[in-house]
């Protein structure tokens, strides 16, 4: 018999903290398969952020440093610019990233830093308890729009890869979405062309990983995939929106939303 | 060993580069902005890193995670710029990543203005951020020493794996003096602990983190050791004309210049004055000011603030003598005239 998967190498063998049907598990595979392929695990820094994924490290045999609120993009330009031989990586949620980090991401993104960034979107701040993200959808109900996101009241759902792509700093942006094999399977490779970007010196690269959060969408796993891709990949189109060649704005579709 | 006439803030940067500084990051603020420019300048050329960030918070956050990677990294700012790093220095102390933070205080609060001011002797203090977690604080008084504790706070920062606060204030910062500087020193670093990525051994945490509160009680209490080792090692502060003072001015920074030539003066006119200069804010000279009070009838704390490090004084004093204030605020600086009339008031108020 021919194997033909095997556990990551540098994601550890232990039971991960995540709700039953949360893609957190689906996207750390995925960023262990792109350090394993690329062989880099031997240089690789990871920056934990807050939220669900705060306890990331526990599941990767890598050197970390957990960041504060935001503030991953800076943490890893710090860690980056005194050792730029080597692979920093961040991991950060839609709270994190968009709201109270938008000025470091922006900035990170802005000076071309040489680092890759995890964008996970799901659309809700998971681990406080489901309240509304600066990406809920408009008409989603959180605990802090109970009843629907209003645009008058709370504004518009934030795109960031369109965001970060009206700049000239970013490489490779791209957005994914863990919803089905064939979209599973385009992330995985999005993420690791985001980390082989960083690997030639090409600069600052982010993939936009959109992802469930059945517990606080109050729908089972299956639903809330089902939900992800009715409601959300209207909202967050996908694919790749920025290339390192040729370094202008190119949008090149990763593939549809929906897997048969 | 070569002289040189520099500003403040420059003599400041030319330590931190001599004391082998590899990265420094920051946002300009006014009356400090002569140290990033300088780095800007002289830091690549010598092999270091030099980024203007986005913000305070963008700055701190930048030297927590150079600092975790294992780099002697610093940045300086001003009042308000503190306020914005609070946050990131609760982090670097919570997660022991060394690192120096020039502080050259302005007036406030809020905007306040750019003039010299102390009144940032609470927030360098007390709690650096949120939770149980201290700077170790230096209180330079010349240009000369403000490059010498430089030099200092480096090693002090990685000794104890804590921030350490370079305190000075806008003069401090802008104005000239001679200065000269040691000749480097080769220095045996342990990077152990740092989150290198050098894929050998264990894999390394910099964190801050403990759910469980038993541990992190056990944390905070081996940070309360740190500087409780700190208190008996690390404390520094100058006596002048304390012999046979009988009255003690207790003054730091740029106030202890106005206070030793009111000290000066005082003299001349026959009062027995001393001045007894804290040149660790944190920690306290709690034992000098403890002995001083078996000697001298009252202190007088001269500070540019509302009166910040009289609190300090009268813990340590515990009562023993009394410890009067006087202080300028907005950014005034106190004159000798000044404070010989309160020294004479006080003299007057507890002659025997």
């Amino acid at each position: 018999m021919k194997q033909v998967t095997a556990r990551p190498k540098v994601l550890l063998d232990v039971p991960m903290h995540y709700c039953p049907g949360c893609t957190h598990g689906v996207a750390h595979r995925l960023v262990a398969e792109a350090i394993d392929e690329l062989g880099i695990r031997g240089r690789t820094i990871g920056v934990a952020s807050v939220g669900c994924s705060v306890f990331m490290y526990n599941y990767f045999d890598l050197d970390f440093q957990q960041a504060a609120h935001g503030r991953a993009p800076a943490v890893a330009t710090g860690i980056k610019r005194v050792l730029p031989d080597r692979i920093v990586f961040t991991y950060q949620g839609d709270g994190d990233l968009a709201a109270i980090g938008t000025a470091e991401i922006v900035h990170a993104a802005n000076r071309g830093e040489n680092i890759t960034v995890i964008f996970i979107n799901n659309a809700v701040y998971g681990m406080t308890g489901g309240q509304m993200a600066p990406t809920t959808l408009l008409g989603m109900r959180t605990t802090t729009t109970p009843f629907g996101r209003d645009a008058r009241q709370a504004g518009y759902p934030i795109r960031v890869v369109e965001l970060l792509n009206t700049l000239r700093g970013p490489a490779y942006l791209a957005r994914v979405a863990l919803a089905g094999p064939g979209n599973i399977h385009r992330a995985k490779k999005a993420i690791r062309r985001a980390f082989q970007t960083q690997v030639e010196g090409k600069g600052f690269s982010l993939v936009e990983v959109l992802s469930t959060c059945p517990v606080t969408w109050g729908l089972p796993p299956v639903e809330a995939v089902r939900w992800l891709e009715e409601h959300m990949l209207p909202e967050f189109p996908l694919g790749e929106f920025r290339t390192p060649e040729p370094r202008e704005a190119v949008l090149m579709p990763l593939g549809g939303g929906k897997e048969g | 060993m070569e002289r040189m006439l520099m500003k403040g803030n420059e003599a400041i940067a030319e330590a931190a580069l001599r004391a082998g500084v590899q990265a420094y990051f920051g946002y300009p603020i006014t009356p400090q902005s002569e140290l990033p420019e300088y780095m800007a300048r002289e830091l690549p050329g010598r092999g270091g890193v030099f980024l203007q960030a986005e913000s305070e918070v963008a700055a701190i956050n930048m030297v927590y995670g150079a600092g975790g990677a294992g780099a002697r990294v610093m940045t300086s700012t001003s009042s308000p710029g503190v306020s914005l790093m609070q946050e990131g220095l609760s982090y670097l102390v919570g997660a022991e990543v060394p690192c120096v933070i020039v502080n050259m205080v302005r007036g406030g609060p809020g905007l306040g203005n750019i003039a010299p001011a102390q009144s940032d002797y609470f927030q360098a203090t007390r709690s650096a951020g949120h939770g149980d977690g201290r700077l170790i604080v230096l209180a330079p008084s010349t240009i000369q020493e403000a490059a010498d504790l430089t030099i200092l706070a480096f090693d002090l920062a990685e000794r104890y794996r804590n921030p350490v606060m370079i305190l000075g204030d806008g003069i401090l910062g802008q104005m000239m003096e001679p200065v000269s500087f040691p000749p480097p020193v080769q220095r045996q670093r342990d990077l152990s602990w740092a989150t290198t990525g050098a894929g050998e051994g264990p894999r390394r945490l910099i964190n801050s983190i403990y759910l469980d509160p038993d541990e992190l009680e056990q944390h905070n209490l081996h940070l309360l050791e740190k500087y409780r080792r700190a208190q008996q090692e690390e404390v520094r502060w100058e006596a002048y004309r304390m012999e046979d003072a009988r009255l003690a001015v207790a003054a730091y920074g740029l106030a202890a210049r106005v206070a030793r030539s009111a000290v000066d003066r005082a003299r001349a006119q026959g009062i027995a004055a001393g001045l007894l200069r804290p040149v660790t804010l944190f920690p306290f000279p709690v034992a000098a000011f403890r002995q001083a009070a078996e000697q001298v009838r009252a202190f007088l704390v001269v500070e540019m603030s509302a009166g910040q490090m009289v609190e300090d004084v009268r813990l340590a004093v515990e009562g023993r003598a009394p410890v009067r204030f006087y202080g300028r605020l907005g950014g005034v600086v106190p004159t000798p005239p000044e404070v010989v009339q309160q020294i004479e008031q006080l003299a007057a108020e507890v002659a025997p």
